[in-house]
């Protein structure tokens, strides 16, 4: 049996980390892997595709009802999926209050203790939008996930999420061995999007491992809580994922450390591909009225 | 004996300045820059002691410092007695500041008064992920349930309160609500704000203000029928009862002690305090924030004082009596006279037996300086002190009023500095707290642990002298010291001191 390979997806808000994840991961179920997947964002939306179901009962709110999470057991909060795919959710406080930090922490540990973790080929964290503190970087720290993938777009602020991320894994990246397996571009059908995604991954010292094409199957699978793979086994979308589940498979072992670029060199980036305009500083901070006048 | 008189002032200056650059050199450089500027030896004359306070300690450094939630649960709020103060958090913070620091307390106990007793929300992981505001609403209620008799409620909050962001404040408004605008102090004293626990004097200060005198209307009649000699005593916490040999002083002398601060203290004698017609302030660094409100909001002055000792008790008891008229100093008068055979009896019992003898002190932030006077008072000289958490303004007052020429001042003291300093100074006797205590007894010296009077006490006014000389007598001169053969006492080298 191959040693467990533990990933993680990471991107802006929105992006579509949940659904690529999903649709990925089942393909790698489809030839025979044994996968589980941790749902590491306070929405809990990271396994409904798989489950069919609407948002599966997470740790924390099962052991929040028990009393605490030494009440739980490991079958309470594990289900199972599409070809045998384990799934939890974290799950969180609701917004506002609380730790959801802490949260990520103490459902990954529950998880560990309780032996989750045997008899699998694949874990996959699938972590809310920014690594905001030390609880949402829990699953890029030493002993967790070894490779990371990006879910990015064409956008500004999903390359700004993308870089934001590098920083994160840069900062574990030389105490434990966490390494960033490559950015997935989940097509915006954004200007140039094919290039600058290609540059931005240029930029940190890694691959764009692939490009998603926007196909609107995808909603039509999430409208009925499934992955392409299972609503749509045949289709061109579903060929996709196949092919980005191979990609990933063969990826073990060349992930790399990333280089963040400033803020600056992203603009500069943007600005090269003719994205966006090189800014007059003369008209920072006027509006639209006192620039009528001048 | 360890006490060689021979040394001239300038002589034992040189060899304090020599010691601080001993024990500097053990830090790196970095390190040694800094504590440079918390060790001095205090000349004559100066505003000052020379030293910088109130930074942050260092990391690796053993610190005898404490936090922003032991200044407010532990010193201010926790004696006011029918009240119920809740370590909101995980257990330990409650538990290991458990039973106060001896502030004894009329009352029974879980019945009327809760001063012994541990309230605490007893964090669990899932308070922290999902927030504790509704575990305290419960608490809360089952405090009302279980002891009908609680005045108020005070919510004291432990580190993981502010880094979560649980909004106690709204939680202590809603709940004052629901139980007829009930007394209930949301209290932000996060253990890891601030340098030390000075900071959570000033936040308990600030929640007092805020919570209680804010709340009571100005133009509202007081409950009691005022009367032109009403002072209160701030800043006395009834170690060992305190506060109560030095209310009677007070009251003997004619005036009437409406309010306690916040030893024996109880939430209507704080509410009862803007009536009062002079604040007598005990400890200036716990409590010298609110007093300052007072006088600038309702007017009140305010008078620092010191009852350690027949002579700063006499010296206070007419500073006190200024404020009023011709009656009360007669009767600051009338009293001193009363208790001098009484103290004349005590010195001439013990001060034959301590006369010479040599002490260091490391107290908190005030009886490094205030208990000076009290040794004193038996002859006895203080050669070197320090404060874990004064101010400047605190070593302004001990450079002008009590420490004399080459007094070694240690700043928020290392364990290191601290144990080198006593070995190379061999003073008769440490005062300081419960982790130094063993330190110093099994390196030979005899020692009192000066934050809880080592289970002994009143040592505050003329009957708790009697027992602070008492106590230092058996300190010092247990005939267990004799027993007890240590190496370095086979050579008795000259050992420096503070001089007239």
């Amino acid at each position: 049996m191959a040693a467990l390979r533990q990933i993680a997806f990471y991107g802006k808000g929105g992006i579509g980390k949940s659904t690529t994840s999903q649709n990925t991961l089942a393909a790698l179920a489809e030839i025979g892997h044994r996968i589980m997947i941790v749902g590491c964002d306070p929405k809990a939306d990271s396994t409904r595709l798989i489950l069919h179901s609407k948002a599966q009962d997470t740790i924390l709110s099962l052991a929040a009802a028990a009393g605490s999470v030494e009440d739980l057991e490991l079958e309470e909060v594990l289900k199972v999926g599409y070809r045998d795919i384990k799934c939890v959710e974290s799950g969180g406080p609701e917004p506002g209050v609380g730790c959801a930090g802490r949260g990520v922490i103490t459902s990954i540990n529950f998880l560990e203790e309780n032996g989750a973790y045997e008899d699998l080929d694949y874990v996959s964290y699938d972590v809310l939008g920014d690594v905001v503190c030390g609880g949402f970087a829990m699953p890029i720290r030493e002993n967790k996930a070894q490779e990371i993938y990006i879910v990015m777009s064409g956008e500004m602020m999903a390359m700004y999420a993308a870089n934001n991320i590098s920083k994160g894994i840069l900062k574990y990246a030389n105490s434990g061995g966490v390494r960033l397996g490559g950015l997935i571009c989940n097509e915006r059908q954004t200007d140039k999007e094919l290039e600058l995604a290609e540059a931005m991954a240029k930029k940190l010292g890694t691959q764009l491992i692939y490009f998603i094409p926007r196909d609107n199957i995808v909603q039509h699978a999430e409208l009925r809580r499934m992955t392409v793979l299972e609503y749509a086994p045949d289709s061109m979308q579903a060929q996709h994922y196949r092919t980005l589940a191979h990609k990933i498979h063969d990826n073990v072992g060349k992930g790399i450390i990333p280089t963040p670029i400033t803020m600056d060199e992203l603009e500069d980036m943007l600005m090269e591909h003719g994205i966006m305009e090189a800014v007059d500083e003369s008209v920072i901070g006027k509006s639209a009225a006192e620039l009528a006048i001048a | 004996m360890s006490l060689v008189k021979t040394q001239s002032i300038a002589e034992i200056k040189a060899r304090n300045k020599e010691l601080i650059d001993e024990v500097l050199l053990i830090y790196p450089e970095k390190t040694a820059k800094r504590r440079a500027k918390h060790l001095n030896v205090h000349e004559a004359g100066k505003s000052d002691c020379g030293v910088k306070s109130n930074l942050k300690s260092i990391p690796g450094v053993m610190t005898i410092r404490g936090c922003a939630y032991a200044g407010s649960k532990g010193v201010v709020w926790g004696p006011v007695k029918d009240m119920i103060h809740i370590s909101h958090g995980p257990v330990g913070c409650g538990q290991y500041s458990w039973a106060s620091r001896r502030s004894y307390y009329i009352g029974t106990t879980g019945v009327d008064t809760f001063v012994t007793m541990q309230f605490t929300s007893d964090f669990q992981e899932n308070d922290i992920v999902f927030g504790g505001d509704k575990k305290l609403s419960k608490v809360m209620d089952e405090i009302e349930v279980l002891f009908p008799l609680n005045r108020g409620i005070t919510v004291q909050s432990e580190c993981p309160i502010g880094l979560i962001g649980d909004d106690i404040e709204a939680v202590s408004k809603a709940k004052s609500k629901q139980y007829e605008g009930k007394t209930i102090v949301p209290v932000r004293c996060e253990g890891f704000r601030g340098v030390s626990q000075s900071l959570g004097h000033h936040i308990a200060n600030d929640a007092i203000r805020d919570w209680i005198l804010d709340k009571v209307p100005a133009d509202v009649a007081p409950k009691f029928e005022p009367s032109p000699y009403d002072v209160a005593i701030i800043g006395d916490y009834n170690i060992g009862g305190d506060a109560w040999s030095s209310r009677i002083l007070l009251e003997e002398m004619g005036l009437r002690v409406i309010a306690q601060w916040s030893g024996d203290g109880t939430l209507a004698e704080m509410e009862a305090t803007p009536k009062a017609k002079l604040n007598v302030l005990h400890c200036y660094r716990s409590m010298n924030y609110i007093s300052r409100h007072m006088e600038e909001k309702y007017g009140i002055p305010w008078v620092e004082y010191n009852f350690f000792g027949p002579s700063k008790i006499a010296e206070s008891l007419r500073k006190i009596a200024s404020f009023f008229d011709d009656k009360i100093k007669e009767g600051a008068e009338r009293v001193i006279a009363q208790y001098q055979p009484l103290m004349d009896a005590v010195i001439a019992k013990y001060r034959p037996r301590l006369e010479g003898k040599t002490v260091m002190l490391f107290v908190g932030g005030l009886r490094p300086r205030h208990v000076i006077g009290a040794y004193e008072d038996l002859g006895m000289e203080v050669v070197g002190t320090g404060y874990e958490f004064g101010h400047n303004d605190d070593y302004q007052r001990t450079a002008q009023h009590d420490v004399k020429d080459g007094t070694l001042i240690y700043d928020d003291v290392t364990g290191y500095e601290f144990e080198k300093f006593v070995e190379t100074m061999q003073p008769d006797l440490v005062g300081s707290g419960i982790k130094e205590k063993y330190v110093f007894q099994k390196m030979g010296v005899p020692f009192r642990q000066m934050h809880s009077w080592d289970y002994s006490g009143p040592y505050h006014g003329y009957d708790g002298f009697a027992i602070f000389a008492r106590d230092m007598d058996m300190a010092i001169n247990a005939p267990v010291w004799k027993m007890a053969k240590v190496p370095w006492k086979l050579e008795p080298a000259p050992v420096l001191m503070a001089a007239e």
